[in-house]
C-alpha cells in the first residue's frame, strides 16, 4: 500500500445528469486502483454539475471557462489551478473540449501536465462528419452520410437517401427523420446548440452495441469491453447495459486501433443487423461515461490509461466478465448554501 | 440442429445469450428440451422423452415443439452447423 504512486488528477465531465458525462465514473475507477493514490481536481463548466459536490471522491473543484470562449482563456485558467494544485494529468472527457486541449498538449506538457489523447488527425479522421471517408480508408462498414451546411442542402437528401434518416449534431443530439420537414426542424434545432455542419446518416436497422477501449498509440490495444445497452433514456443513454462475450466485436476493435494506431479511450458505437453486419456508427475519441461497467467486470481502463499517460509499465488485459451488468439511479444530494455560494462567487471549492 | 454452444441455461430457467446480452425464461418443459437440445437429442429422442413424462401424445408435441424451435430460431439461439 505504501507504495503507491501519488498523482494529481485533473478530471473534466462531472456532469452526473441523464444525460451523464464520463468523469465521476473515471473518479471511482481511479479511486479502485491498487497502485494509484490520486488526488483529483474536477474541472466543471457549470454550479450544479453534481460532481462538485461529490466531496468522498472530488477533492478539489475549479470553474473553467467554456471551450468556446477560446484556448487562451482554458489555458490561462489551467495556469492558476496547475500552479496551486501541481497537476500531473489532464483527463477530458467532453467532445466539445478535446480540440483545445490536443491542439494545446504541448503547451500542457511545458506546464508538467500530461495528457493521453488522440492525435489531431485521429480525431478528425473519425469525426461524423468524415466517416464515409474512414470506412473507405480503413475497409469498415458505415452508414452512408453528408454534411449539411445549409438548409437548401436538405432537398439533396433523397437524392442519395431513402427515408428515414439519422439528422446529428457534430459533437451531440441524433435524431431520426421520416420527411424533409423533419430534417428541417432537426436542423435548426442541432445547428443552434452545436453549429454546423449537421449530419445526415443513412439509417441502419439492428442492434445498437457499444465498446469502450483504450489504445496505446502504437496500435495495441490495452483493454476492450463490448456492451448492449438495456435500458435507454429518451436522450438515447444508457441506464443499464451488459457485458457481451462477441469475438466479432472485439475483432473490429482491435483493427480499428491497430489502423489508426489510436492513443487514448475510445468508445464504438456500433449497428448489429440482423445478418450479423457491424456498422460504425460513431466513433467516440473519449471515455464513455458507462465506462465503470468495463472495470467492474475486470478492466480498470481509466488507471490504466494514467498509467500509460505517466509512462508506466502497462500490461494488455486479456479477459473481463460477460454478462456483467450495470444499472444507473439517480440520488437526490442536499448541499449546504455556502458550498453553491463558494463554487458561484469564487469559482473554486 | 443443437442450441448454440455459448447459451447458458441455468436450472431456473433463466437463458442467457452472451454474444447479444440478451436473456430469457423459459418454463420447466421449455428448459428440459433445451437441455436436451444441448446435449445433442434427435428429435426423436426428445419426443419420446417428453411424451413419456407428460401426459401429451406425439402429434400434440410435434406442434408445440415446432413452435417453440421457430423460436429459438427468431432469436438465433440454434446452431444448424453444430
Amino acid at each position: 500500500m505504501e507504495n503507491k504512486k501519488k498523482l494529481v488528477v485533473a478530471v473534466t465531465g462531472l456532469n452526473n445528469t441523464d444525460n451523464p458525462g464520463p468523469g465521476i465514473p473515471v473518479i471511482r475507477a481511479l479511486r479502485e486502483s491498487s497502485d494509484l493514490e490520486v488526488k483529483v481536481v474536477g474541472l466543471v463548466y457549470e454550479t450544479l454539475e453534481p460532481g462538485i459536490y461529490l466531496r468522498d471522491l472530488v477533492d478539489k473543484v475549479y470553474m473553467m471557462p467554456y471551450p468556446s470562449e477560446g484556448s487562451e482563456a482554458v489555458l490561462d485558467r489551467l495556469s492558476y489551478i496547475h500552479h496551486r494544485e501541481h497537476i500531473d494529468l489532464l483527463i477530458p472527457n467532453f467532445d466539445a473540449e478535446l480540440y483545445t486541449f490536443i491542439k494545446s498538449e504541448k503547451v500542457l506538457h511545458e506546464m508538467g501536465i500530461r495528457t493521453f489523447l488522440p492525435t489531431l488527425e485521429q480525431l478528425e479522421e473519425r469525426h461524423k462528419g468524415n466517416l464515409d471517408a474512414f470506412g473507405k480508408k480503413y475497409d469498415l462498414l458505415v452508414p452512408k452520410s453528408m454534411p449539411l451546411l445549409y438548409e437548401n442542402d436538405i432537398r439533396k437528401i433523397e437524392e442519395d437517401f431513402e427515408y428515414p434518416v439519422m439528422v446529428k449534431g457534430k459533437f451531440y443530439d441524433a435524431y431520426i427523420a421520416y420527411n424533409e420537414e423533419q430534417v428541417l426542424s432537426h436542423f435548426n434545432k442541432i445547428s443552434a446548440k452545436w453549429g454546423l455542419p449537421v449530419i445526415v446518416q443513412e439509417f441502419i436497422r439492428g442492434t445498437e452495441v457499444n465498446v469502450v477501449a483504450l489504445g496505446d498509440g502504437q496500435g495495441n490495444t490495452i483493454g476492450a469491453v463490448p456492451m448492449r445497452k438495456q435500458y435507454i433514456t429518451d436522450k438515447g443513454k444508457a441506464w443499464g447495459g451488459i457485458t457481451l462475450d462477441n469475438p466479432d466485436m472485439l475483432e473490429l476493435t482491435h483493427r480499428i486501433i491497430r489502423a489508426t494506431r489510436w492513443r487514448g479511450g475510445m468508445e464504438l458505437e456500433l449497428m448489429r443487423t440482423d445478418d450479423d453486419k457491424y456498422y460504425i456508427l460513431e466513433i467516440n475519441p473519449r471515455i464513455p461515461a458507462w465506462v465503470y461497467l468495463a472495470v467492474g467486470a475486470g478492466q480498470n481502463l481509466p488507471e490504466a490509461l494514467v498509467k500509460l499517460a505517466m509512462g508506466m509499465e502497462v500490461k494488455p488485459f486479456t479477459s473481463y466478465e460477460t454478462g456483467k451488468i450495470f444499472v444507473r439511479y439517480s440520488w437526490d444530494m442536499i448541499i449546504d448554501m455556502k458550498d453553491f455560494e463558494k463554487i458561484s462567487t469564487k469559482g473554486e471549492i | 440442429m443443437k442450441i448454440r454452444k455459448n447459451i447458458a441455461v441455468s436450472d431456473t430457467g433463466f437463458v442467457f445469450d452472451p454474444s447479444t446480452g440478451e436473456s430469457f425464461t423459459v418454463n420447466e418443459t421449455g428448459q428440459e428440451i433445451l437441455n436436451l437440445l444441448k446435449e445433442g437429442k434427435s428429435y426423436d429422442e426428445i419426443a419420446t422423452a417428453i411424451t413419456t413424462r407428460y401426459d401429451i401424445d406425439r402429434s400434440g408435441f410435434e406442434k408445440y415443439y415446432q413452435d417453440f424451435i421457430e423460436m429459438l430460431n427468431h432469436y438465433h439461439l440454434i446452431d444448424y452447423e453444430g
